[in-house]
């Protein structure tokens, strides 16, 4: 378990335990997040729980895979910090985590 | 007026399954797809992604699931009505008249949704003022190339979409081809020719650029792009076209009084019908305890909506369970020969 932190586009803040091996799309959608739509269900075949995740937690992320940069051309308003969050997978070096959300998914 | 016994509306996996089922017990129907080809998700977002748990397919991708599915509704020649989307309903009679966005008309006794998360769409610009120009200087989608000769186009996007008609458009008009970052999605072979044109000064390419705005009045005069260091330029233009995929979006099943909550609507267990007498939903799109969203769920969950809408389409007869393997009727609905 560890701590992540959702901020809304509109500053609401969400900080909740997730469990190690989920997905941070996963953590949201469990507790009922709002802001992050995961069309697909979390097999990268769409854009539609993309966040924003700050330079200081961006580069200690584990690196994308091919594919998720190719899917995030098609998010809502992409910027070079965005990422899927169903490819983030929560372990202990994430605990603290604080990503951001668009202002919407589609 | 179409009249049928049922019409579905989603042509994915589940929609087409469900249509072999009401195949196999003598319905009629039609199916309505918002994309211009059957399949659903499996085609449009993962053709050539394997699957691993269809049941007695040890796999496949989305593309051959699709191409069997097509083959195993063969034999009844239903109907399929492509690039269109329900729009209206309205209850007569017991009956439903169910209009489209192209304007068909149909007279059914069911309606089973199998539309998954929504219907495809393409992805639009962020940017408000886009939709003030949209339709007829911002575009996602060209229907009449011969639109942009002698023109100048401002293309957004990094995909196979976006480098085809960039090279395509640039024979005849002046593009400009603007992209988030400097890598493109697209085929290997496109990004090389945008490369080779961009080299002969036929096309402009312009990496690692959003769109901000787009200024005019009334008619589009330039479009503002915004670069990831801050940068702002202006480019004078006729058009804008935007190519970043499609997105989902439920549209108006949403306005039908089915409870839709989370994308989803409530059905029971027995049938699948939801709140609407001969409403029904399966796949991806409905809701239960317990609900899975995978592909065999929906198969399932078709094959008992169909006798559901046979107990509405006839009425005085009483359903007996067939097998394919024994029954003359439905190897007759089969087109088997004994």
């Amino acid at each position: 378990m560890v701590k992540i932190k959702y901020i809304e586009h509109n500053g609401n803040q969400h900080e909740i335990e997730v469990s190690n091996g989920l997905s941070v799309m996963e953590g949201a959608v469990q507790n009922d997040i709002p802001g992050i739509d995961a069309d697909c269900g979390g097999g990268m075949a769409c854009a539609t729980c993309h966040v924003y995740v700050k330079e200081d937690w961006f580069n200690k992320l584990p690196k994308k895979t091919e594919g998720e940069d190719d899917m995030l051309d098609q998010a809502y308003e992409p910027r070079s910090s965005s990422r899927l969050s169903c490819q983030i997978i929560v372990s202990d070096d994430l605990n603290g985590l604080v990503v951001h959300l668009p202002e919407k998914q589609v | 007026m179409i009249d049928t016994d049922v019409l579905i509306v989603g042509a994915g996996p589940t929609g087409l399954f469900c249509a072999h089922q009401l195949g196999i017990i003598g319905l009629k129907c039609e199916i309505v797809d918002n994309l211009d080809k059957l399949g659903g998700q499996c085609i449009e977002l993962y053709p050539d992604k394997p699957i691993y748990d269809i049941p007695a397919i040890p796999e496949c991708t989305g593309q051959e699931l699709t191409n069997n599915l097509i083959e195993q509704i063969k034999p009844f020649n239903f109907k399929s009505h492509l690039s269109d989307r329900v729009q209206e309903i309205k209850n007569e009679n017991n009956r439903w008249i169910v209009k489209t966005s192209k304007g068909k008309e149909f007279l059914t006794t069911n309606i089973i949704i199998a539309g998954g998360v929504g219907s495809f769409e393409p992805r639009k610009f962020p940017t408000k003022n886009c939709e003030k120009f949209e339709g007829k200087s911002v575009l996602y989608s060209i229907k009449d190339k011969t639109i942009f000769k002698d023109k100048s186009v401002v293309i957004f996007g990094g995909g196979d979409s976006a480098l085809d008609w960039a090279i395509e458009l640039s024979k005849n008009s002046k593009v400009t081809l603007v992209h988030r970052r400097d890598e493109f999605r697209g085929a290997p072979s496109s990004v090389e020719k945008v490369k080779e044109l961009q080299k002969k000064k036929q096309l402009d390419v312009l990496t690692k650029f959003s769109i901000k705005d787009v200024k005019g009045n009334g008619l589009l005069e330039s479009v503002e792009i915004k670069g990831d260091d801050g940068e702002i330029k202006t480019i004078n233009t006729d058009y804008v076209l935007g190519f970043f995929g499609l997105i989902m979006q439920l549209g108006p099943i949403l306005e039908w009084g089915l409870n839709v909550d989370k994308k989803l609507i409530p059905v029971n267990t027995e049938n699948f019908e939801t709140n609407k007498k001969g409403i029904f939903a399966i796949g991806d799109i409905c809701f239960y305890p317990g609900k899975l969203k995978l592909i065999l769920s929906g198969f399932h969950e078709g094959a008992l909506a169909a006798r559901g809408c046979f107990k509405y389409s006839r009425p005085n007869e009483k359903y007996k369970l067939e097998f394919t393997t024994t029954s003359k009727a439905v190897k007759n609905r089969l087109g088997v020969k004994e």
